[in-house]
């Protein structure tokens, strides 16, 4: 049987009166590659957010692997979940080597150990260690420092990653590479579990195992891509579809 | 001006020990107390900014005045004029202390944080690290101000450089005057590169990569 990583059950989010997020129920397997589409303000941040405790739910429950969120010790459990964010993620005030190593510092790793993990990381995202370790992020390109990013992220082995619009500030062409290679890591680290947020509906097709189309705080649909594409739940996901095949028109129009 | 300072260099060499023995204790103790302050109350923004109106209002006693006001409680001397100094210099290092922190990218806190940092190690390995520019800034600001209120001091027998002031002012000579300028100058100059100095080591080479 499939392993249960994250569960949602009636979740829901309040800011105020403002209601971000109402009744949330989902689960993820373990292993699974999960993309999260939406627009700004559906809620797939806050969604994020939640499963590492930096948002708390304003009612329902959320166990993620045993852990029950608001029963357990916050600061430990993010310490084993691996988390990636847009462009600020790295900080300004520490060499590559420094950022890769915050958390396994935290627990109290051996500098052996830690040397170790960091020449091993960055040499699994495709950069030489020797050349990028004492740099500081502010002398790598955005690309590369959302390599650093993932393999912070990777640090301790963490069963499970949640990744916020990692590419999203990225040029089109660095950003399909990253793509690939980040499906390529998936694949290779067996058992892992990423949950993805984005707001490119291509990035959230090609890279999702099962994609989650969030709208206004409630899940449109959550399937197989290609089970979203034949079979469009709601109106919301037919229209999102549609400006694809619009895409493509105008492809076939130029040509 | 040469043949003062050769009658006089070994009592004005003394002043000058005097006068930066006084700024440099006052800036201690006002450094050491605004990293205290700044770790219990960083979180409490009312408490914070009740402490920075308060040290604001301090500072805009006339230092003269204050001298005064403080002889009855702790007497003339040396003591006094460090007390003083330390409370004028607790207002700007704890402001720029203040301002460096909170300027700090919320989002770099969020992901301190996310990573599984406590609050505290978010103060000590993030947003502190990000503020030292401007702390640094604020201590030379600091240092240059003190400089020059502590030779006020003199007139509560505090000695220091103001004692070459005053005397010139009471016998009307402007040799000791200009003497008192020059080395209040010096010592200022000297203490700045120190800072600078000690910022160097500090920072590394992050915020110059920052700054391109």
């Amino acid at each position: 049987m499939t392993k249960t990583i994250i569960n949602f059950s009636n979740v829901s989010k309040k800011y105020g009166k403002n209601e971000i997020i109402s009744d949330l129920n989902f689960t993820v397997n373990e292993g699974e590659f999960v993309t999260v589409l939406g627009s700004s303000g559906s809620g797939k941040t806050t969604t994020l957010k939640m499963i590492n405790g930096l948002e708390k739910p304003t009612s329902g429950k959320i166990i993620v692997d045993t852990h029950e969120l608001d029963k357990c010790d916050l600061v430990e459990l993010r310490r084993h979940i691996g988390y990636v964010v847009q462009s600020v993620g790295l900080f300004p005030h520490m060499t590559i080597a420094d950022n890769i190593a915050v958390t396994p510092k935290l627990l109290g790793w051996d500098k052996e150990k830690i040397d170790r993990t960091v020449d091993q990381l960055l040499d699994l995202v495709s950069l030489k260690s020797e050349e990028y370790k004492n740099r500081y992020p502010g002398q790598l390109s955005g690309g590369q420092q959302q390599r650093v990013g993932l393999a912070r992220a990777l640090s301790t082995n963490p069963p499970l990653l949640i990744l916020d619009e990692p590419f999203s500030a990225l040029d089109a062409i660095i950003r399909q590479n990253l793509q690939q290679e980040i499906k390529a890591l998936h694949q290779k680290l067996e058992n892992k579990t990423f949950f993805f947020v984005t707001h490119d509906i291509n990035e959230a097709l090609y890279l999702g195992d099962r994609v989650m189309i969030m709208n206004h705080g409630k899940i449109e649909q959550f399937d197989k891509p290609e089970k979203i594409v034949a079979n469009p739940a709601t109106d919301y996901v037919k229209k999102l579809i549609a400006t694809v095949r619009q895409n493509k028109k105008l492809w076939e129009e130029f040509k | 001006m040469i043949e003062y300072w050769q009658e006089n260099s070994t009592q004005m060499m003394q002043l000058m020990i005097e006068h930066a023995r006084m700024v440099l204790t006052a800036l201690l103790i006002a450094l050491v107390v605004a990293v205290l302050l700044v770790i219990f109350f960083i979180r409490k923004d009312n408490w914070m900014n009740s402490l920075v109106y308060f040290f604001s209002l301090l500072y805009s006693v006339p230092s003269y005045a204050f001298f005064a006001l403080l002889i009855p409680i702790t007497g003339l001397g040396e003591w006094t004029a460090i007390i003083v100094l330390a409370f004028y210099s607790e207002y700007v290092i704890l402001r720029n202390f203040i301002t460096g922190i909170r300027e700090v990218d919320p989002a770099y806190i969020e992901v301190a944080k996310g990573v599984g940092m406590t609050q505290t190690q978010t103060l000590l390995k993030v947003q502190l690290p990000q503020a030292l520019p401007a702390i640094f800034s604020g201590l030379q600001i600091t240092l240059a101000s003190a400089m020059a209120i502590a030779t006020i001091a003199s007139t509560i027998s505090a000695g220091g450089l103001g004692d070459l002031l005053f005397e010139g002012l009471q016998t009307g000579q402007v040799v000791p005057i200009l003497w008192g300028t020059i080395l209040t100058i010096c010592l200022t100059l000297v203490g700045i590169i120190i800072i600078k100095l000690i910022e160097n080591i500090m920072i590394s080479d992050w915020y110059d990569v920052q700054k391109g």
